[in-house]
């Protein structure tokens, strides 16, 4: 009876509850970093890591597509973590970037979007060459998802791939993503990711914006408004070149 | 108020994503190109404005920061609803395409910076 009446709250108000299991993600996961770690590793970097691992759990045990929020009582998850609020709170950490910086770093951050593509493309391509693809439309398409998980089956979609290479493009993109997320603070030292153009330059290789967004998070908020500002062209970038141009330089290799 | 804050931060993002699709329907991508980063650049140029009468109210723009300052509890969130089961069963091929295009996107971000800074006139002396 109790139990049922408590789900059923769950149910009814799911954007609420998730910013109480956030909320208390996101607290213990301080707590962590400071007793654990001594604070060296950032408590958001714990706090992104703890959730990917519920997000692994939600899958496991519902076997959907979106992590924890598949679970019923948790759906706000979703709603709070998805594309709405996720655009909308990196837009907003745009109040207070610096002109003069983004102004300084466009044309490197531009080049960067196009070498991105280019070079994340290319890795997925040889990667599966290297496991007996042969047809064009299907490295190409393998080759999008290394972009992002968007590129993939847009391009797939475009060319007529197969649905198991489309699935496999998603599925490059969302390790590619993860990584992201989870390397990010890890490397930033030894990568120079310490200030506004190196950050605009790490969005504009790197492209997948969810990767983008947390990695940062991770490393320090305030270099978010630079490195999403390059991210979120990504996207738009790869569906241009890898349905036409790389697809094209593809076939020619291929033959 | 606050709600003109949250309103403006709003209109910044709608209109960056209209404009982001347009700009996807010009070039024949069936995708929005670069909508967010439309929007965070006309949130910055009127936080930027020069002239003082146009400058937001300290209290128009707490409405804007609170999103900011709930930017990685969001991000959390995200975390928490990444298809990661789907991932690290996607099979070898996924893992290593994924991880080789990270790896090597990280490996380039030191050279592309040392590059981008070498074109600058280096700092103490006066540019031309």
């Amino acid at each position: 009876m109790i139990l049922d009446t408590l789900v059923d709250i769950a149910q009814k108000n799911s954007l609420i509850v998730a910013f109480v299991v956030v909320g208390i993600v996101v607290w213990f996961s301080y707590f962590l970093s400071r007793v654990l770690t001594q604070g060296r590793l950032h408590g958001s970097a714990i706090a992104i890591a703890i959730g990917l691992v519920l997000a692994w759990t939600g899958g496991a045990v519902k076997g959907g597509t979106s992590g924890l929020a598949d679970i019923e009582w948790l759906a706000g998850i979703g709603i709070m973590g998805g594309a709405m609020f996720r655009d909308f709170a990196i837009i907003a950490t745009a109040f207070g970037a610096r002109l003069d910086d983004l102004k300084s770093s466009g044309l490197v951050g531009t080049a960067s979007i196009f070498i991105g593509v280019v070079l994340s493309f290319a890795v997925g391509a040889i990667v599966a060459v290297g496991f007996g693809y042969k047809d064009p439309v299907s490295i190409s398409t393998i080759g999008a998802g290394a972009a992002t998980y968007i590129v993939g089956p847009v391009t797939g979609t475009a060319l007529g791939a197969s649905s198991e290479v489309i699935a496999l493009s998603v599925g490059a993109g969302l390790v590619k993503s993860i990584l992201v997320m989870i390397g990010t603070p890890l490397v930033a030292k030894s990568i120079g990711l310490d200030n506004s153009r190196s950050a605009m330059i790490y969005g504009g290789l790197m492209g997948t914006t969810s990767g983008v967004a947390a990695g940062l998070a991770a490393t320090d908020p305030k270099l978010v408004p630079y490195g999403a500002m390059t991210a979120t062209f990504y996207t738009g970038v790869g569906c241009l070149l890898a349905p036409s141009v790389l697809f094209l330089l593809v076939r020619t290799l291929a033959v | 108020m606050i709600i003109y804050g949250v309103a403006i931060l709003s209109l910044s993002m709608l209109a960056g994503l209209f404009i982001g699709d347009l700009l996807g329907i010009a070039i024949g991508v069936k995708a929005n190109v670069g909508g967010v980063g439309i929007a965070m650049l006309i949130l910055i140029l009127l936080d930027n404005n020069p002239r003082k009468k146009m400058q937001l109210a300290p209290i128009t723009t707490k409405g804007i920061t609170f999103w900011s300052a709930m930017y990685i509890p969001i991000v959390v969130a995200m975390a928490a609803k990444q298809n990661v089961y789907g991932a690290l069963t996607g099979g070898p091929l996924a893992l290593l395409a994924g991880t080789l295009a990270v790896a090597c996107s990280f490996a380039l971000i030191p050279l592309m910076t040392k590059l981008s800074e070498e074109k600058r006139p280096p700092k103490g002396e006066e540019p031309e």
